[in-house]
Order: structure tokens, then C-alpha cells, then sequence
């Protein structure tokens, strides 16, 4: 199939619709709001459903619904939005329903600005709602990324029965590059047996439901779940490795982050610096068998993040303080350029740590 | 080749679509693409730009910070993008707006009166689209060749009466000797 230039935001549309999405829904807010546009445009004329809730509460709660019913669905939103839909969120994962939930990052906290950032990697990874629970969370670097990790996203969220977060920032959603859109899914779909779709009389009903107050059941479901988690991290770690096989210096950098730290690497190895990159495409599971492999080899480690240093923290779990780990970091909206993650780079090389 | 392009201008002056066709006709050549816009609020009466990257090789960092090539529509912008553009880089400059020239010695500078052209034409709007056809000739960044198939992708549905005007406005800049 050929390649078309698209907006980042648009090709998480376009590829949710692609993969079975019929149902989304969402509030606006910069920079994400061409997911929106799109499914506006689109859902109609497919038989899909776009709404426009009144809030993103409602609209995460809407999600619920769908998913409840077996159905396909989505809501998108940036940063503050997403706070707003932790309590939903939290609902899903508690009643062991699937959604994709999209999140379009700017800078915070509070209202912020809308600039691109990276500083909700906490809120994805670490769970921003209440209650043990993870998300499968996937972390697009390039348009082409936006199809594919969308379209993966919802066949992970069925699989195993949770939702998926897809964490962006605003440069990969508003960026327009080439890319190839995955087909339109027509089978290998995961049965739902579980979902509400009526009985017929036919079958005992089912419940979905996340309030179990005998507290011996609500265990039971925890682990139950973790169980579950234990297989989503044996199995769905994705991590990109760039010129790791010789390197002294390992730069560990996500979305945006990766691809300047790419350019600054390519910089580095001109100067005769064996430079690489870990970039984790899946940030829950982290991959913490590629940081753990490198930490035996590297001189150490430098963490570029669009955030306080949040990802950082999973390095040093995941190398075990073997060898030091320092940040590279802008934040508020603002990127660090090649040149500033270079200059970190001499600097470790130099054993400056 | 990795070619770092930065449009710039004030918002309404068409420097993301400027941007797009770059990026469309890039494409039809098969080359590797990106770009990248101002979306902030500036975009509103302020500064707008636009970041294209056209590569044989994969597209590292969307963001340009050291162009190659640089278009300015507005003295603002060429102000603070001047100093930005690589030793033996390309500057365009719109004249009828920006009353100054580069201080650069190590990059290669022109002087096109893309406004006036345009209002002289007839198609007051496409200043743009006069720029563009300047830094075609100059740097062949993309070619001339099949640009009205990218146009086409480039213009929206309702608009696809204006290629012909886009045409127009590329070419008078392609063929301006100065």
C-alpha cells in the first residue's frame, strides 16, 4: 500500500478505525484535537459512533459502556483531560475491560501549557488512578508508530482483557510524515464472551462490575489480574535498540525524546564516540532485560526525558544501581536539542557522571 | 542528502502550507519526510513556522534548529533565525517586508519581493507559493517536475480550482532573476 503524509493524531484515527474502532468519544483539547476532528468526520459516514461528551468524565465513562458491550472503542485527550478520566480508567481496569485511551502529552502540571512533554509518564506507567492496577502503554516516535501502535494497542487491550494507553506528546501529533496504513481488520478478533450483549435466554447473564466488598473476592480478583500482568510483561515488552552492540555510552530516551537523542548519537559516534540508544516502545512492560544487558557493558546510562526525570527511575530499578544513570531533560514544553543531549553525551564519555 | 528546511512568517501568510508542498512533492519523489508545525498560540496574529526535513535517509529529529534552507516572511523571523542557518546555507527573503539584508557572508542570500509580486499578479494570497518557487530553483531541494499531482494532494478538495493559481505564483518564482 502506498504511503500518504498524514498528522500524527490523524493516523491514530485512521488506523483505530482500520482495526474495528467504531465507537469514540472524547472532549477537545490542543494537542490532540484532530483525533477528534477526524473521528468527526469519518464515524458518520461508517456507521460509527463519534460523540462529543460534555466532559472527558463522561466521555471515559462512555467507553465503559462500549467496552462493556464487547465493543471496540476510544477516547483521546492531552494531559489534563486525562487527569480527569484517572477515575474511569480505574473503573476499566477494575472490571477487566479493554479500551484504548490516548493521551496527546503537554507540559504540566495544572493547566500547563500545549507544548509537547513527557511528564505524565508517572500517571501512565505508575497507574493515575486508585487501585493495583497496570495499563499496557506504548510510546510512538514517528506517525508511522501512531498507526501501528494504535492498531496493537486494541488487539492487546482484548487479549488480555485491560486497557491500553497509547502516551504521545504534541510533536509526533501535530508532525506530518510518511506512512503506510495497516489494513482494515476483518478477522482474528478475540471472542468476548464475558461482554453484556443480552441473553437470549439462552445463557446465565453476565456482570461487569468492579465493587466486590467481601474482601476475600476482591483478592482473589487482584491476583487474579496480576496473574495476567505476569504474562503481558513475559510476552509484549517492544523496545528498539540503536547501536547498543559496542557502546560505552547508553542514552535510554522514549517518543520525541528518541529521536533527538538519535540525531545526537549519530553526532557522537562521528566523533569517535561509541554512543547508543535503548528506546522502550512499550514503557509498561518497561524492558528491563535490554537496560539490565546493557548495564554489564556500558560506562552508564543518560535518561532523556521531556519531564523531571520520571523514566529515569525505572532505569535505575532495572540496571539495579549497577552503573550510574544521569538525566538529560527540558521540560514545560520545551525539547532539549541534539547539541544539548551531544554535550551530556561528551560529558559521560569524559566519566562525568 | 538530509535537507533542513524552516519556513517562517507571521500566521495567515500560508508558511505551514508552503511547508506541505515541499513535504508532498518530497514524498512523490520518494524521499523521507517530515514536517513539523508552530502550533502554539502565536499561530493567531503572531509568528508561525514550519519545520521540513527531505532526506534520502530516515528522518532523525522533526525539529530544525540549524537550516539549510531558510524562508522569512517577516523581519521578526529573520531576526531570530538568521544567525540559525548553516555556513553555506540558503536564505529567502521576502523584500517587500523585510527592508534589510542577511549580515552573513558565509550563506547565500536572496532578495525576492514575493508580496509585491504577488498583488502584481493578481493573487495577493500566494507570496508564499512565489518564495517556494525560488528556493526550488536555487537549491533543487525538490523538483519542478510533476509538481501539479502534488498540488493537487496538497490543496484541499474544495479548493482544487487554486492549483492553477499555485502554478502560477511557483513558477513566477522560479523564473525571478535576483
Amino acid at each position: 500500500m502506498a504511503k500518504v503524509l498524514m498528522k500524527g493524531n490523524e493516523a491514530i484515527a485512521e488506523s483505530a478505525i482500520r482495526s474495528g474502532c467504531r465507537h469514540y468519544f472524547g472532549y477537545p483539547i490542543t494537542p490532540q484535537t484532530e483525533v477528534a476532528a477526524y473521528m468527526a468526520k469519518r464515524m458518520p459516514k461508517i456507521g460509527g459512533t463519534f460523540l462529543q461528551a460534555e466532559s472527558e468524565i463522561s466521555a471515559i465513562n462512555m467507553v465503559y459502556g462500549v467496552s462493556s458491550a464487547g465493543k471496540r472503542v476510544m477516547t483521546s485527550s492531552s494531559s489534563p483531560g486525562v487527569s480527569l478520566k484517572q477515575e474511569g480508567i480505574s473503573y476499566l481496569a477494575g472490571s477487566d475491560l479493554p479500551a484504548l485511551i490516548v493521551n496527546v502529552q503537554r507540559g504540566g502540571p495544572g493547566l500547563g501549557g500545549i507544548q509537547p512533554s513527557q511528564s505524565d509518564y508517572f500517571q501512565a506507567t505508575k497507574g493515575g488512578g486508585h487501585g493495583d492496577y497496570r495499563l499496557i502503554v506504548l510510546a510512538p516516535a514517528s506517525v508511522q508508530e501512531m498507526a501501528d501502535l494504535t492498531s496493537k494497542a486494541f488487539d492487546l487491550a482484548d487479549k488480555y482483557r485491560m486497557p491500553a494507553m497509547l502516551l504521545a506528546d504534541g510533536t509526533i501529533g501535530q508532525m506530518m510524515e510518511p506512512v503506510e496504513l495497516p489494513e482494515e481488520k476483518t478477522d482474528g478478533f478475540v471472542e468476548k464472551p464475558w461482554a453484556v450483549t443480552g441473553t437470549g435466554g439462552k445463557r446465565e447473564h453476565n456482570i461487569i462490575n468492579s465493587l466486590y466488598l467481601v474482601p476475600e473476592e476482591l483478592e482473589k480478583k487482584n491476583l487474579e489480574r496480576y496473574e495476567r500482568y505476569k504474562l503481558v510483561e513475559q510476552n509484549e515488552v517492544m523496545v528498539e535498540e540503536y547501536l547498543t552492540d559496542d557502546a560505552d555510552i547508553c542514552v535510554v530516551a522514549f517518543g520525541i525524546a528518541a529521536r533527538v537523542s538519535k540525531n545526537a548519537i549519530n553526532a557522537a559516534r562521528a566523533k569517535g564516540i561509541k554512543a547508543g540508544l535503548i528506546r522502550p516502545i512499550t514503557l509498561w512492560p518497561f524492558p528491563k532485560d535490554a537496560i539490565k544487558k546493557a548495564a554489564e557493558k556500558v560506562k552508564g546510562f543518560i535518561s532523556v526525558e521531556l519531564s523531571m526525570g520520571q523514566m529515569i527511575e525505572d532505569i535505575r530499578l532495572a540496571e539495579e544501581c549497577r552503573k550510574p544513570v544521569v538525566l538529560c531533560n527540558r521540560v514545560g514544553g520545551m525539547i532539549p536539542s541534539p547539541d544539548e543531549v551531544l554535550s551530556a553525551i561528551e560529558k559521560a564519555e569524559g566519566g562525568e557522571f | 542528502m538530509y535537507t533542513q528546511i524552516l519556513i517562517a512568517g507571521f500566521g495567515g501568510q500560508g508558511v505551514l502550507f508552503a511547508g506541505k508542498v515541499l513535504a508532498y512533492k518530497g514524498l512523490t519523489e520518494e524521499k523521507q519526510i517530515s514536517w513539523l508545525p508552530s502550533y502554539g498560540p502565536e499561530m493567531r496574529g503572531g509568528t508561525a513556522n514550519c519545520s521540513v526535513i527531505v532526506s534520502d535517509t530516515p528522518v532523525g529529529s522533526p525539529i530544525v534548529h540549524d537550516p539549510d534552507i531558510l524562508v522569512v516572511m517577516n523581519l521578526p523571523s529573520f531576526d531570530k533565525y538568521e544567525n540559525a542557518v548553516v555556513p553555506g546555507g540558503y536564505a529567502f527573503v521576502d523584500s517587500t517586508l523585510i527592508d534589510r539584508k542577511s549580515e552573513r557572508s558565509d550563506i547565500s542570500a536572496f532578495y525576492i519581493p514575493a508580496t509585491k509580486m504577488a498583488r502584481g499578479l493578481g493573487i495577493p494570497t500566494l507570496a508564499n507559493m512565489i518564495m517556494i518557487g525560488k528556493v526550488i530553483r536555487e537549491t533543487g531541494v525538490i523538483s519542478m517536475d510533476g509538481l501539479r499531482d502534488a498540488l493537487a494532494k496538497t490543496v484541499s478538495a474544495k479548493h482544487q480550482d487554486l492549483i492553477d493559481a499555485n502554478l502560477k505564483a511557483i513558477e513566477a518564482g522560479y523564473s525571478f532573476e535576483g
